[in-house]
């Protein structure tokens, strides 16, 4: 115990250098914050753009959409703070910059981890806040202390289910140097994915998301909840309080392949 | 014109010297598809005809457009950017060739390469698992080339204007931005231009974006035939020449203020 609380002062310590130093240059921390705003409003005026020909989409109306929407933005706009410089472990291992880290007695993923807080990329977290206010205006949900409480629920496992399949597909990195593409294909495919409404995807997909990649838990599940909706899927309700279980459960994957990945690690020897 | 040739055969070699990055891009591509294929179908259920496209068009326009994703390369380029904001630029200008041509032929020969081996293969999964619509008339096998060849112009030709914004502005990137999000919503990368509403529509045409992923993608679907074939062409060529134009314009007066930091 004394341990982590140890490891989560130098976790603090490094952070706090890295986000110190991204704000030096304000006018580029500007920029690059509004930028990624604005590119992530494009996708939202994609699904605006979609309901102006239709009035419901799987029989999702465009305020539960855009609450969908909402939740997966900002869970996954964290997650990519604290851990989507992870996307650049396959150029660690081709320049031999992780044997460095594997030498110091921390933990290799800590040291990954820790290496950036990518504050720059705030800006999609900002624009899901946005269209979590728009959602939550549009929709008129019967507020309940249990639904509030899911809904800050939700937020956290959100982040933790990104984290955890963030950490496993990077691990592949370990196996395909060259990977970048392929764990893209979850990361940010899963950011797309967990947009929208699972009933409307393929069975084969739904059963992917459910069962295997834990991506209807972001959203889907505790936003019937939430949102008093009626599953579509036909699944027993426990499914709408399981997404603590999945995130334990994806954290516990992505650690366990991590682990796997490094032990069999063989430097690239350059 | 020799010269030109090597070049593209550069640009094409210098992506293919990557496959295992290749078979992952493909990789992606596919989910994407997979992803906005089922997206749409659910759109074309509640509504099953919107303008000139039923759920078969739909999901043939899916596979395409992301076929088209890196062949016609609205993302992330930059390399005129950096080349003037390096001042590297100085020495491409003492060469014995046309800048904006020299980076035409590279970024032809790159289209190829991409085309071929990410923009055919992700066409042929979908087409497996969905029921896309291929054209009956062997003009549109013919047409289709050549409105992708010209959406690849128009994209680089555009590409190229906003990269030199760099002699400008010390910070290029707002400008790439603004170019990228812009350029992505009125191409039609995301939806299907004919899923607008009206007044947008109208303003998607107008303007430059269209030629580059719609275009292709409505000669492919057998929307526009006869002379309306050829006047989408025709338009695609316009664009084209009217930005290539508008580039080698802007690209003569930042030379003329060119000034290279030392060190």
């Amino acid at each position: 115990m004394a341990d982590t609380i140890a490891l989560f002062g130098v976790y603090r310590r490094l952070v706090g250098a890295r986000i110190r130093s991204q704000l030096q240059y304000r006018l580029s921390f500007a920029l690059n914050t509004l930028g990624t705003t604005l590119i992530s409003f494009v996708d939202f005026a994609a699904i605006l753009v979609i309901f102006g020909r239709i009035d419901a989409l799987g029989d999702w109306s465009v305020g539960e959409v855009a609450f969908l929407y909402a939740i997966s933005s900002v869970t996954f706009g964290l997650a990519d703070l604290v851990i989507g410089h992870l996307d650049l472990l396959p150029r660690m291992i081709r320049q031999g910059e992780l044997d460095v880290l594997l030498a110091r007695p921390l933990g290799s993923l800590f040291q990954v981890v820790s290496s950036d807080f990518a504050l720059r990329r705030l800006g999609k977290v900002i624009q899901g806040l946005a269209v979590l206010g728009y959602a939550l205006v549009t929709v008129e949900i019967d507020w309940t202390a249990g639904r509030a409480g899911m809904l800050a629920l939700m937020l956290v496992t959100g982040v933790v289910i990104f984290c955890g399949i963030w950490v496993a597909f990077a691990s592949v990195a370990f196996w395909v140097v060259d990977s970048t593409e392929l764990a893209n294909a979850f990361t940010y495919g899963g950011n797309y994915m967990a947009q929208y409404p699972v009933n409307i995807f393929g069975a084969w997909l739904r059963r992917f998301v459910i069962f295997i990649v834990p991506l209807a838990f972001v959203g889907y599940f505790p936003a019937l909840f939430v949102l008093g909706k009626e599953d579509e899927l036909g699944l027993p309700e426990a499914f709408q309080f399981a997404s603590p279980l999945a995130a334990a459960a994806s954290v516990a994957g992505g650690w366990a392949l991590w682990r796997a990945a490094v032990r069999r690690y063989r430097s690239t020897g350059t | 014109m020799r010269l030109y040739w090597e070049i593209a055969r550069r640009g094409y070699r210098r992506f293919a010297a990557y496959p295992a990055a290749t078979v992952a891009g493909i990789f992606t591509n596919v989910v994407f598809g997979f992803l906005i294929a089922y997206i749409l179908l659910a759109v074309f259920a509640e509504q099953g005809q919107i303008g000139s496209y039923d759920a078969s068009d739909a999901v043939t326009y899916t596979w395409l457009a992301q076929g088209l994703l890196m062949t016609v390369y609205i993302w992330g380029w930059y390399e005129v950017a950096l080349r003037v904001q390096s001042g590297d630029v100085a020495t491409d200008l003492q060469r014995p060739l046309d800048f904006q041509l020299y980076w035409l032929a590279q970024d032809l020969g790159r289209a190829a390469y991409h085309a071929a081996f990410r923009g055919i293969p992700p066409f042929l999964i979908g087409a497996l698992a969905f029921d896309v619509r291929l054209p009956g008339d062997p003009l549109l096998w013919l047409a289709f080339p050549v409105s992708v060849a010209l959406a690849v112009v128009v994209s680089f030709a555009f590409r190229f204007l906003f990269n030199l914004g760099a002699f400008w502005l010390l910070d290029y990137r707002g400008v790439a931005i603004i170019a990228m999000v812009i350029s992505t919503f009125f191409s039609g990368q995301l939806i299907p231009i004919a899923l607008f509403p009206d007044w947008l529509m109208h303003l998607a045409w107008a303007l430059p974006f269209a030629s580059m992923v719609q275009a292709p993608i409505e000669v492919f679907l057998g929307h526009a035939r006869g002379v309306e074939l050829a006047g989408l062409l025709a338009l695609q060529a316009f664009w084209g020449a009217v930005l290539l134009l508008a580039g080698r314009a802007v690209f003569s007066a930042g030379t003329r203020k060119l000034v290279v930091q030392g060190g």
